[in-house]
């Protein structure tokens, strides 16, 4: 699969910069308007896989037209959007995926922020925490005298 | 000739910045009053010749000598002044020059008003900075020197990159940079407090204003930059996780927390060793992301120039300051002992979960930005990691920073209730979730994005209100009205700025939930309904401009009968660099962006044309620029001239309170 990914890079000459103009053209547009959301709501999510950095949405290059095309066709043809999806992945790799499935190793991209967050707070909760008995706590004989003098 | 001066003055320069390392260095570690009062004249004589050598560099630039090779390679006689200008650093050795300059800059500022410093201190401030410039200086002279020339000058240049030739491109790199290298001060002066092993409130004190500094500019540039994207790429995004957007986001979410923290050390002398990590970590991701943008290892569309064996030149650099500083924090930091005590509840541990939320968000960003390289390289893995994930992993945090801001905005210091706190904001409470509500309902069938969003702009902005409105004491309206306006200023810059962050979380929703789009085929004379207005191509005609040729169209909107405006959306093509680009045209007013780009023609007859109803799209930058005009407030407050500026401004003294 990946050479496939690296001939079709390499066969196109890959546009430098963000491409101007329209990306998605009129006649792209499907005629349902829930479809042609639920294509954009997809096409959104794939990446150009000759561009820098840019959703086949977003996207002037003539391969970013055919998988936005590809798209709308299996929709048309009764894709859900995980099976559109999935039939691209087939054709050029989990490259495509602008949103990288959470699934094996990628675990470790979606939880190191939330596990990093937990120790974070755990870590300034213990320090802080810590810090305060050394100055703040009075033994039981200042807490008598303390008594003491607030009595008088 | 010129040519030749400035290439010199910058080697003189970097022979300076070798000194301006070394001598004061030894100075402080020996005692020797002599070497270290030898950085200053060393600081500003270097800044005097990189300011000249940068001048020889834009000379040639303006003069279209096409014996350089940077100018032929960047420049076109027919290009406008200001882009001649501006293209002297739209370009990598030109932009290295730039930052260089900044970074003299930021040392000769030290050298000028750092003479109320402990003398040990402002001389390893003095001597770090130099080194930091020594290493640049080294890295252009060596592989991307601008001033080399060639022995057939062409008749003309190739033309500067037509995306770059932009009133952005003449702001937004300089704001930017001003930011990124801003941070080097706060950097110098971590590193040397590690050497000094001591940092107290004086130190503290010292080291906020120039991280506000920086921060305002990389503010401002952040704005900028997202709002050059919004109009020149021609569909109205203003924000694409792509790698150098992220590369200049860490750095400002790293700046953001040092700021804060900075005012715990300040005010309360504790935070130390923290706060000196999160200095030398700001710095460190602002080298980051120069070498993200120069090396090309992480592809983005902003690498206009980069080239991957510059790029292991800097990841050395960056090794050596972020990898050396690191190691002398790890041997140092427990020198650096906190003197005040806080409970769990006070304003000090709000700030440490502001820290926290800043930091992590930070670190999924950039790990997020480096999966790609990881995945590939450990685990042979070849993937993408783009908007969608970064929307999902980033959001949380700012959503957890903004609910949290106004309660520990008004906590005390040491210790407090957070009852208390809470009860205080009960009225923005519910006036927020209120509005947030309200337009749930009125908005049919949309995402809650953008009622949360404006939920919790109104909780940032009203909060910041009652926060002021609450230290104004317990008198009459009148009284505390004028109790209000006398507060320091700092007081106020906090308020502006996280109003502005509150306007702009509120922006981004609103942009993101309830955006409206049309893509047809407009053939002209006809109209079409969209977003409530009657929009009419009117015709489209060629345009011959300096150094482009223009299709332009021409647009009518209409509200019923009455006409809105006339817009006139332009593809160009600028036949030096063969390239095409897109100027949407937009009309702007407080309540949305009208955004209208022209396509390619069809083939029968009529034009490809996109518009968009962007609401409150204004207030994205807007927001953004309240946020750093809350930070030159409180910039302007008094303890900054009193301790920064004093030798400068003893007449600039307030009014006695």
């Amino acid at each position: 699969m990946r050479a496939f990914v690296l001939s079709v890079m390499l066969s196109l000459a890959a546009p430098l910069m963000a491409g101007p103009a329209l990306a998605v053209q009129p006649d792209e547009v499907l005629s349902d308007p829930a479809l042609e959301a639920r294509a954009r709501e997809i096409t959104s999510e794939l990446r150009c896989v000759v561009c820098r950095n840019e959703s086949v949405d977003d996207s002037t290059a003539d391969i970013a037209r055919d998988v936005r095309l590809m798209v709308r066709e299996r929709l048309v043809a009764g894709d859900t959007n995980p099976e559109a999806i999935q039939y691209m992945v087939d054709r050029f790799g989990e490259y495509i995926l602008l949103n990288p499935r959470a699934s094996g190793t990628n675990l470790i991209l979606w939880i190191s922020g939330p596990v990093l967050l937990l120790a974070g707070l755990g870590i300034a909760f213990v320090a802080i925490r810590r810090r305060k008995p050394a100055t703040e706590v009075l033994s039981a004989e200042e807490e008598a005298r303390l008594k003491d003098l607030l009595r008088d | 000739m010129i040519v030749e001066l400035g290439h010199f003055a910058l080697l003189l320069a970097f022979g300076l910045s070798l000194l301006q390392t070394v001598v004061p260095l030894v100075g402080a570690q020996r005692g020797w009053a002599d070497w270290m009062a030898a950085a200053s004249p060393i600081a500003s004589t270097q800044f005097v010749l990189i300011a000249l050598s940068f001048g020889a560099l834009t000379y040639a630039f303006v003069t279209s000598d096409f014996s350089v090779v940077l100018v032929v390679d960047n420049s076109h006689t027919l290009k406008p002044l200001i882009y001649k200008i501006s293209g002297v650093w739209g370009n990598h050795e030109g932009s290295l020059l730039l930052w260089v300059l900044i970074l003299a800059l930021f040392g000769a500022c030290a050298a000028w008003f750092g003479g109320n410093l402990p003398a040990t201190l402002q001389a390893r401030v003095l001597a770090v900075q130099g080194s930091i410039g020594a290493a640049f200086m080294a890295f252009m002279i060596f592989t991307s020197n601008p001033f080399l020339r060639t022995p057939f000058p062409p008749f003309d240049g190739h033309d500067l990159n037509p995306l770059l030739q932009d009133p952005g491109l003449a702001f937004h790199p300089p704001f930017l940079y001003l930011g990124y290298v801003g941070l080097s001060m706060a950097f110098s002066f971590a590193v040397a407090a590690l050497i000094e092993g001591k940092v107290d409130a004086a130190w503290g004190r010292w080291v906020r204003p120039w991280t506000l500094a920086a921060w305002i500019c990389l503010t401002i540039g952040i704005a900028l930059g997202s709002w050059w994207a919004y109009y020149e790429l021609g569909w109205g995004g203003f924000w694409f996780w792509d790698p150098v957007e992220n590369a200049s986001f860490m750095p400002w979410l790293f700046a953001t927390a040092l700021l804060h923290s900075a005012i715990v050390v300040e005010k309360r002398e504790t935070l130390k060793a923290w706060t000196v990590l999160l200095a030398i970590l700001g710095f460190g991701f602002s080298l980051m992301g120069t070498f993200i943008v120069r090396s090309g290892l992480i592809t983005s569309v902003h690498a206009f120039a980069s080239d991957p064996e510059r790029g292991i030149v800097i990841l050395l650099i960056f090794a050596v300051f972020v990898g050396g500083s690191l190691t002398l924090f790890a041997i140092r930091s427990s020198a650096l002992e906190a003197k005040g005590v806080f409970g769990l509840v006070s304003r000090e541990s709000a700030l440490v979960l502001n820290n926290v939320l800043l930091a992590v968000a930070s670190f999924v960003v950039f790990v997020g930005t480096m999966w790609p390289l990881i995945s590939e390289m450990a685990f042979d893995r070849v993937l993408s990691v783009g908007a969608p994930f970064f929307d999902a992993a980033f959001t949380p945090f700012m959503v957890a920073l903004a609910i949290a801001l106004p309660i520990g905005a008004v906590l005390p210091w040491k210790r407090g209730k957070l009852a208390r706190a809470a009860r205080s904001m009960v009225g923005p409470a519910v006036l927020a979730i209120a509005l947030g509500a309200l337009a749930f309902t009125l908005q049919t069938g949309r995402s809650v994005l953008a009622p949360i969003g404006l939920t919790l702009g109104v909780w940032l902005v009203t909060g910041s209100l009652v926060d002021l409105w609450m230290r104004s004491g317990r008198q009459g309206f009148g009284d505390r009205v004028r109790r209000v306006l006398r507060l320091p200023r700092a007081d106020w810059g906090k308020a502006i700025s996280h109003s502005g962050l509150g306007i702009t979380i509120f922006a981004v929703s609103a942009v993101l939930g309830w955006s409206s789009e049309d893509i047809r085929v407009a053939h002209v004379g006809e109209s079409f309904e969209h977003g409530g207005y009657t929009i009419t191509l009117t015709g489209v005609e060629r345009v011959a401009g300096p150094n482009y040729i223009s299709t332009t169209g021409h647009v009518e909107v209409r509200d019923g009968e009455r006409l809105v405006t006339m817009l006139d959306p332009e593809k160009r093509v600028y036949p030096a660099a063969g390239m095409p680009t897109t100027e949407a045209a937009i009309d702007v007013s407080l309540t949305r962006d009208l955004y209208i780009a022209l396509g390619d023609p069809q083939e029968n007859g009529g034009w490809a044309l996109r518009t968009y109803v962007k609401p409150f799209a204004l207030w994205l930058w807007a927001g953004a620029i309240i946020m750093g005009l809350g930070g030159l407030v409180s910039l302007s407050d008094r303890r900054f001239r009193i301790a920064a500026g004093a030798r400068k401004a003893p007449l600039a003294a307030a009014p006695a309170e």
